[in-house]
């Protein structure tokens, strides 16, 4: 028999109001395994808490529960109540009679009342068999590794070496910077953009709490969050970069203990072959944006890459490949209305008397002095908006001829142009889906990495310790990607700010003896948390990677996995409560 | 519960933590009304719901079992909901070719932020079996 105490609490009127509680005590008081029960007008009070903490004293309390409020409410309030009065928090929880029954059914008091009492019978239930248990302690290594050295990836380096945190960076190409560094400047703050990166690369690269390891790559990730062991490959030819290896290890292969990882691996260009009717690849004067960038980075005049006659007409194609399923992809890009602007203003001012015209869907400048931008281009630079989709680009006698549609007004048009400019989607790194599939980490069909939640954890993913920075987890311009870094390091200095991690302890357990070693359970569990043991032939759980989903409960034909607290029994038992 | 000569349906519901359990509690902070049928057991996620546990309800003569988690893509331990969607499924076709109704079990997906399509889900569901009658199995031990 078990020595249970229920504590029925009124919330004012919220629950009283309408559960009749002296009748829910009256009830409880006759079930076997309670010794003791009591309504009070506030539980969560001071004066409430005192009488559930001496209520364990003078009745020897072995268990608590407090029907009241949902547990997401109080529960951890009561737990710590009765720690304090030397119970282990884990033998109380909450029954909901607030949420889940004297709000909802305000009209039917007899029902509520009825229903209060099984609720908090069959968590009288739970609570019997439940185990008293402590929180895990796992160490915690204050290191992290940052994967891609653009700006995403130095500035979340940055926060995290700036706090005073060790921070490895690798960078899989033999310079820092990443695309941001192949860009002729940036919009809004064009002339600016160079020298802050340049700026951001040498802070990054003398910091003495950053470690950079150029021409590197992950090759496996072991462990979990706190604990994660990573191996770095770096290429034979980096003789030459700043790098600092670790003596005891073996050259050009490290291993490093990190405690975080955050992934920033950037973008790469659309395959352009991919956009056959838009000449592909084969047309010489057809570029895409990057190209451009390129092309405006170097000296005055803006050339035909075919002939290196001054280019006079130039038409630029919005959303080439972007938002367009059944050519390239379905998203939007992002920064193509507000760099194709930025573009087109610097071709005019290279040629002044040149033309240039852009084809766009509609125009996406949803940010800080985005519209104002795009509005000079328009006005006071001349250059020519033609809203309407571009069908068809090809080559007709030494000009391009590009073929669309003015959907403004209703009328064909066909531009025999010097240069076409497509803004062809940012699509992930190469390499991510397979850095996903080492790391554990999903992404999505494309290959940008998946955040734990869309709206609420856009910087976290669903694998503790890794966070994502920048184009990496989706389009995003440069402000966008500093600011995305800068969360991703907040959330590493989060977890950084404790000595060691503790971890809820409801997790998997295996009875070995009903294990059969079928590895049923290894199968199912997404967090790689189950192994069979190789001598002893029967399941284990690694306690530190399970999150106590309980899949492997389901999936064991023996019965032999159980989640503690959550186990089948207790779940059965509480089913026949409430029947 | 005593039993009464109207027919009160009851609904045993296994709602995932992370959105359905959570759906149901912005129910009761809205204040919306529904029937009160339906008895609640928290689990962490719609893909910790034991086969048995529905069996159990069944046989013990629940007259609806309702299993609520995240919508697909959201369940808080990546693929909960498919695995429960998938042992539903086989479940069902279980218990029609053993003769049961199986149509009395439910799996909705509903999010922390739709306390109103709880609150409507056990409307139509209390609805539902108040037209099918009473769990033959009740009866069954009743005798
Ligand atoms: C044509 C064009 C013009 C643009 N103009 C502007 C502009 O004017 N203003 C603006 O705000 N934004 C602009 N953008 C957007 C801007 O380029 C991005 O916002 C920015 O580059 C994002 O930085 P990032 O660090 O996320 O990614 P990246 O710059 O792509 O950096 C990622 C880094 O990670 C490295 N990496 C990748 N995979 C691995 C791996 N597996 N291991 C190790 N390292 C790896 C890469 O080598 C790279 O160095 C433009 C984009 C395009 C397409
Ligand atoms: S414990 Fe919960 S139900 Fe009771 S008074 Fe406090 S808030 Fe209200
Ligand atoms: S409870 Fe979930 S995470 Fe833990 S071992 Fe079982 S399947 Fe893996
Ligand atoms: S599923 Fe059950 S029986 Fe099979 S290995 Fe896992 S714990 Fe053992
Ligand atoms: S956590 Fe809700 S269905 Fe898995």
């Amino acid at each position: 028999m078990s020595r249970i105490g229920v504590f029925v609490c009124h919330c004012g009127h919220n629950i009283a109001g309408t559960v009749d509680v002296k009748a829910v005590v009256e009830q409880l008081q006759r079930n076997g395994d309670v010794v003791f029960a009591i309504d009070y007008k506030y539980m969560c009070s001071d004066p409430g808490q005192q009488l559930i903490r001496e209520s364990i004293a003078k009745y020897q309390l072995d268990g608590v529960v407090v029907a009241a409020c949902s547990p997401a409410m109080h529960e951890s309030t009561f737990r710590r109540t009765v720690e304090i009065a030397g119970l282990n928090g884990y033998r109380c929880e909450s029954a909901n009679i607030r949420e889940q029954v004297s709000w909802v059914h305000q009209q039917d008091k007899v029902a509520a009342t009825q229903k209060a009492v099984e609720i908090a019978e069959s968590i009288v239930e739970k609570v019997k068999r439940n185990e008293a248990l402590e929180p895990l302690v796992l160490p915690l290594t204050h290191r992290t590794l940052v994967i891609g050295g653009g700006i995403a990836g130095m500035q979340a380096a940055l926060d995290i070496a700036e706090a005073g945190y060790p921070v490895i960076l690798i960078e899989r190409q033999d310079h820092l910077g990443g695309r941001m560094a192949e860009l002729s400047g940036s919009y809004l703050n064009f002339q600016a953009a160079p020298d802050l990166l340049e700026r951001k690369t040498q802070q990054v690269l003398t910091h003495p709490n950053i470690q950079t390891l150029l021409n590197a790559e992950v090759t496996s990730l072991s462990g979990y969050v706190g604990n994660f062991r990573v191996q770095v490959k770096q290429k034979a030819d980096a003789a030459e970069s700043p790098v600092m290896p670790l003596d005891e290890l073996q050259p050009l292969s490290f291993t490093f203990d990190v405690g975080a990882i955050v992934v920033a691996t950037g973008w790469q260009p659309y395959d352009r072959a991919r956009l056959p009717e838009y000449g592909g690849v084969e047309i010489p004067d057809v570029v895409d944006g990057l190209t451009f960038e390129k092309m405006l980075r170097q000296g005055d005049g803006i050339r035909r890459p075919s002939d290196g006659k001054l280019a006079r007409e130039v038409v630029f194609v919005q959303c080439a490949g972007s938002r367009d399923p059944e050519h390239g992809v379905s998203y939007c890009s992002k920064v193509c209305c507000m760099y194709v602007a930025k573009q087109a203003m610097l071709y005019k001012e290279r040629v002044p008397d040149g033309q240039a015209y852009v084809f766009y869907i509609d125009i996406r400048s949803a940010g800080k002095n985005y519209d104002e931008y795009v509005q000079r281009a328009m006005i006071d630079y001349g250059v020519l908006y033609l809203r309407g989709k571009v069908s068809r680009i090809f080559r007709e006698g030494g000009q391009t001829v590009v073929w669309g549609s003015d959907t403004l007004t209703g009328r064909a048009v066909e531009i025999a142009a010097d240069l076409v400019v497509l803004a062809t989607p940012m699509f992930p790194s190469s390499g991510s889906i397979e850095l996903g599939q080492l790391l554990h980490i999903s992404t999505d069909g494309y290959g940008f990495f998946n955040e734990a939640h869309p709206k609420l954890r856009p910087v976290e993913t669903l694998t503790a310790g890794i966070y994502l920075a920048g184009v990496a987890q989706g389009p995003k311009d440069i402000p966008e990607s500093v600011s995305q870094a800068s969360g991703a390091a907040a959330k590493v200095l989060q977890l950084f700010s404790k000595n060691e991690m503790t971890a809820s302890p409801l997790v998997a357990s295996v009875i070995e003896e009903l294990c059969a070693a079928c590895g049923a359970c290894v199968k199912v569990c997404p967090y790689g948390a189950r192994q069979i043991h190789p001598i002893w032939n029967y399941a284990t759980v690694n306690a530190a990677l399970c999150q106590g989903c309980g899949a492997c409960v389901v999936a064991c034909p023996n019965k032999a996995s159980q989640v503690r607290n959550w186990r089948v029994e207790q779940v059965l038992g509480m089913v026949d409560k409430l029947l | 519960m005593a039993e009464s000569s109207e027919f009160e349906p009851k609904i045993i519901a296994f709602l995932c933590n992370w959105c359905t359990y959570t759906g149901a509690d912005l129910a009761g902070t809205s204040r919306l009304q529904y029937p009160p049928n339906v008895r609640i057991i928290r689990l962490m996620c719609s893909g910790a719901v034991d086969p048995m546990y529905v069996l159990k309800a069944d046989l013990a003569g629940a007259d609806g079992i309702l299993i609520g988690g995240c919508h697909p893509g959201d369940c808080h331990y990546q693929e909960g909901n498919y695995k429960a969607r998938r042992r539903v499924i086989a479940l069902k076709e279980i218990l029609k070719s053993a003769g049961f109704d199986e149509d009395r079990i439910w799996l909705r997906w509903i999010s922390a932020s739709e306390g109103a399509r709880f609150a409507e889900t056990v409307r139509e569901m209390t609805e539902a079996l108040y037209a099918k009658g009473p769990n033959p199995m009740r009866q069954t031990w009743a005798v």
